[in-house]
């Protein structure tokens, strides 16, 4: 299980990063002749039952209010694979590839699901390093430090884990211009999600340089003259690595999750610029409509399935540590 | 003994005080210090720049921070929360009703999470065997969908079967009975109420089922199995007792998340509750009504963890010690 969650992140990470390549359509693109078209099927097997190398059959809008499509199984498009920069588009180049439908402006759900996964990975990843950077920092000189430092750093570290992180995210984000350039939302959000983020590292950081700190070794950096910086950073800091790295992991889908709830009240990245929440805060306004267009709630299952992948490789125990902010093991 | 709970009562109180106090005020200043204010929607709306000039003078907007919060302060020490220029009416009252919705929805969802989550917590730890592993695998599943995916899960669900309501809540209807409205608020809150429950009864599941194992390892009960207490009756009577300690301890820690929880899921339900308050205020700049959603919220928050530590206290003795 824990191989299967690892592969599957593995795979998201890549899509993330091979999205322009692996996406049959530019993310902002729009067919306005395929809004809210369903999902097509790649097949082989022609309808006179011979083989064929992979096409599709087209789609035609048959009811323009209901938007009810009908496949055209008497064409078939051939797939035309490695040409243009991408890894496969149908040839002729009019009739778009639509792995999961199309969203309400006919845009293909599927490309904006691949360059979502940089957004929503991206901010998540940067904030869990920010997160971590600023942990490791305050937590070191708390558990290096001890006295005041110690007992005021981490009555902080308590008072920001008690709030809900939903909440102070949401407020901060509030309270600045509603409308940002994509590219300062991406390090602003970061920034922010690492602000909440740190006491989780913080705490745990400060657990094991308190204890680090009076072992042998240390000292005897210490008797042999290192400076104390030198002794927090080289000696004791390395000594929390594997708890950081769990910790990384842990962070991650929450944050993933906080960017989706910020943009899906709108706060977040806006349009054209697509991000699993923005994909989703689509679909908000009206949830009725979903119905007929299921394939609208892809990036929910797209979260899901990495949260999913992410609990499988950390393991339930501290899957639900995260959840509940308890310290984790070590 | 009993003065000592109540000296420890005491001490949470003061702090929950101040806790309160810092919140709200730096909500307050927050949304103050923020670019634009109330009246910025004037604006656009082609309102003359005397006009806005008189109506920020009439909200004291024109005055130095400091006198502004000072006043704050001094009115809210009163209970009087100020207006809301948003929907023009007090805040105090705005926020209470919709602080209830909030308090409800929250409460049902952990009530749903106990009533699930602990029983199948002990079946699991208590018998290693299929269920357990049945039990464990939908745990681990369930804690993988957070609140605002299972919500928007369950409105796909209730939209396609019309067996609930895809989101909202009606104004109540003045002609239903008490129990029809009774009913009708139910009906809403199920989904909603649901959608938040399920990774918390999936965390106490998992604790409740690690709490569970130690426990059963624990010398008393091998004792009490050697004089040949009955299975079932060591699980439920004997190991729960011991096991039910860390799984109460994290109510008190789970407060914060479950607020992060219900705000995603009011906004995906359109439940009225004090998150989507909080957001309108936030983004018109309604800042007298972002401080009491802010303040709103920090008692809940205290509320609910001093409600946990003093249950806590009254299950464990050792906890009391620890307080004292």
């Amino acid at each position: 299980m824990r191989r299967l969650g690892g592969a599957v992140i593995g795979l998201v990470a890549l899509a993330a990063v091979a999205a322009p390549v692996l996406a049959p359509q530019a993310p902002s693109a729009q067919f306005a002749d395929y809004t809210n078209a369903p999902p097509m099927r790649i097949r082989i097997v022609g309808p006179d039952g011979r083989w064929h190398a992979p096409f599709i059959h087209p789609i035609r809008l048959v009811d323009r209010l209901e938007r009810h499509y009908v496949v055209d199984r008497a064409q078939r498009i051939p797939l035309e694979w490695f040409r243009g920069g991408r890894l496969v588009r149908p040839a002729g180049g009019e009739v778009p590839l639509l792995l999961l439908g199309a969203d309400s402006v006919g845009r293909d759900v599927f490309s904006r699901l691949l360059h979502g996964a940089r957004l929503s990975l991206g901010v998540a990843i940067a904030g869990a390093l920010g997160a971590l950077l600023i942990g490791a920092i305050l937590g070191g000189l708390a558990g290096y430090a001890g006295g005041i430092a110690d007992e005021s750093l981490m009555r902080a570290a308590d008072f920001v884990l008690v709030l809900p992180a939903v909440y102070v995210v949401l407020a901060l984000r509030a309270v600045l211009p509603l409308v940002i350039e994509p590219h300062d939302l991406f390090w602003l959000v970061s920034g922010l999600l690492a602000l909440v983020g740190w006491p989780y590292a913080a705490r745990g950081v400060r657990a094991i340089v308190a204890v680090e700190r009076h072992r042998e070794y240390a000292a005897a950096a210490r008797s042999l003259g290192a400076s104390h910086l030198r002794v927090l950073l080289r000696h004791l800091l390395p000594a929390a690595g594997g708890f950081l790295v769990v910790q990384a992991t842990l962070l991650l889908p929450s944050f993933i999750l906080a960017e989706a709830t910020l943009s899906f009240i709108g706060l977040g990245f806006g349009e054209p610029t697509p991000s699993w929440g923005t994909m989703l805060q689509e679909v908000s306004g009206s949830l009725g409509l979903v119905t007929g267009f299921p394939w609208l709630l892809s990036p929910a299952v797209a979260i899901a399935v990495f949260v999913l992948s992410v609990h499988l490789v950390i393991g339930p125990r501290d899957s639900a540590a995260a959840l509940t902010g308890l310290p984790t093991r070590r | 003994m009993q003065s000592k709970l109540l000296r420890y009562t005491f001490g949470r109180l003061a702090f929950a005080i101040v806790f309160v106090f810092l919140v709200s005020s730096s909500a307050l200043l927050l949304a103050r210090l923020a670019p634009g204010d109330v009246t910025s929607g004037l604006v656009p709306a082609g309102v003359s720049a005397e006009t806005i000039a008189r109506e920020r003078a009439r909200l004291g907007l024109d005055r130095p921070l400091l006198e502004q919060y000072v006043g704050w302060v001094g009115r809210a020490a009163r209970l009087d929360l100020g207006e809301s220029y948003l929907y023009q009416r007090p805040v105090g009252e705005l926020v209470g009703e919709r602080v209830g919705n909030s308090v409800v929805l929250g409460a049902t969802a952990l009530a749903l999470a106990t009533i699930v989550g602990l029983p199948l917590g002990v079946v699991a730890g208590a018998r290693p065997g299929r269920i357990a592993a049945i039990v464990r695998a939908a745990s681990v599943a369930a804690l993988s969908v957070p609140p605002l995916i299972s919500a928007l899960a369950l409105a796909f669900v209730a939209a396609r079967t019309g067996w609930f309501p895809v989101g909202g809540l009606p104004p109540p209807d003045p002609a239903a009975t008490w129990v029809g409205a009774a009913s009708m608020f139910v009906w809403h809150l199920t989904l909603p109420a649901l959608a938040l429950a399920l990774p918390f009864a999936a965390t106490i599941e998992q604790l409740q089922a690690q709490a569970m194992t130690t426990a059963l390892g624990e010398p008393h009960i091998l004792a009490a199995r050697a004089r040949g207490v009955p299975e079932t009756r060591l699980v439920w009577r004997h190991a729960w007792r011991t096991a039910i300690r860390p799984v109460a301890a994290v109510y008190g820690i789970i407060i914060g998340t479950l607020l992060s929880g219900s705000f995603a899921v009011e906004v995906v339900a359109a439940w009225p509750g004090l998150g989507r308050l909080m957001y309108d205020a936030l983004v018109s700049r309604d800042v007298d009504l972002v401080a009491g959603c802010a303040a709103a919220g920090a008692v809940f928050l205290s509320a609910g963890t001093l409600v946990s530590d003093l249950a806590l206290a009254a299950l464990d003795p050792r906890a009391r010690q620890e307080a004292s």
